[in-house]
């Protein structure tokens, strides 16, 4: 395992994940949902690898951000994507 | 004379070989990937174990940053501004990138085919859920089921154990006596019968079932059990995880919106990897689905070609030969059971984006027929999911593929003439 670890936030909550990790896995490892589907589902990471975009959420503050694409920064802020 | 550009789509196998071999050649290549990270999907880094290379993987990015290559990692091609211009889309802002020779290594997808609890928190690709571990998803002590088809699932299952999840069975619905011809053929590529042998060793006591298939994913707000069938009985399984996906579908979006055309599904191209369209190569996966090394001949062929250097070696072309039969035996072998078409029900969501269910689709009578009545198709991923499913469920054919490729931020375009002109254009 990697040694170090970034705090990021997830809907407000801090938790520690191996540097270098992906947004999405973080969001698993939270058991947050990405997105809630336009029925009111809540989604998560299907395809892994950008091509489904059912891994959006909100990533400091920008909308749509494809969190499969996205390493995980000191600080970084996501919150699921309504 | 000016040095050739060379611009690669795509730092997968086909991609890398495809750079390498043209810089070696003299030419001036550059490579955009819209992930992170070079190794498109089969070779991903694994950010958990960076010291576990796979030796093919480390040997072909050696190669390629030897060769003086330069990789643009993070970019997104989302239009084509001029016969010889593509615009890209990084971090919210435009960039453009001027080639004379182009070369498409833009890879495959799973296909996923909809059945009822497929859009559950719990449900991932088998590939989607092995880009994940690789990610740092923890699946230590999760019980899984793995289904669908191809040798994927294999590879994915034997991953999962090795990060300590329990994997429960591997369901393929592939039938032993479809898939026993294949195997048996693989004694012509040893390489490729130790890879699955060893898969298979590292798979330990979990069942691979052939001839089985999910019919249903149940919970409330996240997955619970997986329900299999062989056909005859069907049982249901208490698990964490399903990863579940039914081979692979080509990415051909850029190369279609290029102009290159396509036959049955597939980037046509001839003996030196061009497309129809003078000075665009394609290699890989978008020319036929048939694995990492037929990506990675196809592409060193396609190198060869782009930085004019001819004729091409009678060896690549006797390798790129024997894995266009590799792969045609592949797609022969995981071909799809009627069965696994008719597993959604009314309520079944077919286009996730949209939450179009198959009930909504089945009046339908073409893709543009259910775009226009039920926006199937038309969310974020364009239809790249749902498309693929339709294809398989009704037979209907995407139409016309248009720019934007993906979505962009608005804001990307309020400065699109400013960074047009910008000294990034190569």
């Amino acid at each position: 395992m990697p040694d170090q670890q970034v705090v990021i936030y997830v809907n407000g909550s801090s938790i520690s994940v191996p540097a270098g990790s992906m947004l999405s896995a973080a969001l698993l490892m939270a058991s947050a949902p990405c997105r809630i589907s336009i029925t009111g589902q809540p989604r998560t990471a299907l395809c892994g690898m950008g091509i489904c975009l059912e891994c959006r959420a909100v990533v400091n503050g920008v909308l749509h951000t494809r969190t499969c694409q996205t390493v995980c920064q000191e600080g970084m802020r996501v919150e699921t994507q309504p | 004379m000016k040095p050739m550009d060379v611009l690669v789509v795509g730092a997968g196998p086909a991609g890398l070989a495809a750079a390498t071999a043209a810089s070696r050649n003299g030419c001036r290549v550059a490579v955009l990937d819209d992930n992170p990270a070079a190794g498109g999907q089969i070779w991903r880094a694994d950010i958990t174990r960076p010291h576990h290379e796979d030796a093919a993987r480390s040997a072909a990015i050696a190669a390629f940053h030897t060769s003086g290559a330069a990789l643009l990692p993070g970019r997104r091609i989302v239009d084509v501004r001029s016969p010889s211009t593509l615009l890209a889309e990084a971090g919210g802002h435009f960039e453009t990138y001027r080639w004379d020779r182009l070369i498409l290594g833009t890879g495959a997808r799973e296909r996923f085919l909809p059945f009822p609890g497929w859009t559950l928190p719990g449900v991932f690709g088998a590939g989607g859920l092995q880009a994940l571990v690789k990610g740092g998803y923890s699946v230590s002590g999760k019980r899984i089921v793995v289904a669908g088809t191809g040798p994927l699932l294999l590879a994915v299952a034997a991953h999962l154990r090795e990060y300590g999840a329990s994997t429960i069975t591997v369901a393929e619905q592939a039938s032993a006596l479809q898939i026993l011809p294949f195997a048996v053929s693989l004694m012509r590529s040893p390489g490729k019968l130790l890879q699955g042998a060893g898969y298979r060793k590292a798979l330990g006591d979990t069942p691979y079932q052939t001839g089985c298939w999910p019919i249903s994913a149940q919970g409330d707000e996240e997955l619970r059990s997986v329900t299999l069938t062989d056909g005859k009985r069907t049982w249901t399984i208490e698990c964490d995880l399903l990863a579940c996906g039914f081979h692979l579908a080509p990415n051909t979006e850029l190369a279609q919106l290029l102009g290159c055309t396509l036959q049955e599904g597939f980037v046509r191209v001839d003996t030196q990897q061009q497309t129809s369209v003078p000075n665009i190569y394609c290699a890989g996966e978008p020319t036929g689905i048939a694995g990492v090394d037929a990506a990675q001949v196809q592409g060193e062929i396609a190198g060869l070609a782009a930085a004019d250097c001819n004729p091409i070696p009678t060896s690549l072309l006797a390798r790129r030969a024997k894995e266009a039969a590799f792969g045609r035996r592949l797609t022969h072998a995981f071909r799809l059971r009627p069965e696994v078409l008719k597993l959604a029900s009314q309520e079944t969501i077919v286009c996730r984006c949209e939450d179009v269910t198959f009930g909504q689709l089945q009046t339908r009578s073409n893709w543009t027929d259910a775009k226009l009545h039920t926006r199937c198709g038309m969310g974020p991923c364009q239809g790249r999911i749902c498309g693929a499913a339709t294809e398989a469920l009704f037979g209907w054919q995407p139409t016309s593929v248009r720019a934007p490729l993906f979505p962009v931020p608005v804001a990307a375009f309020c400065d699109e003439t400013s960074s047009l002109n910008a000294p990034s254009a190569r």
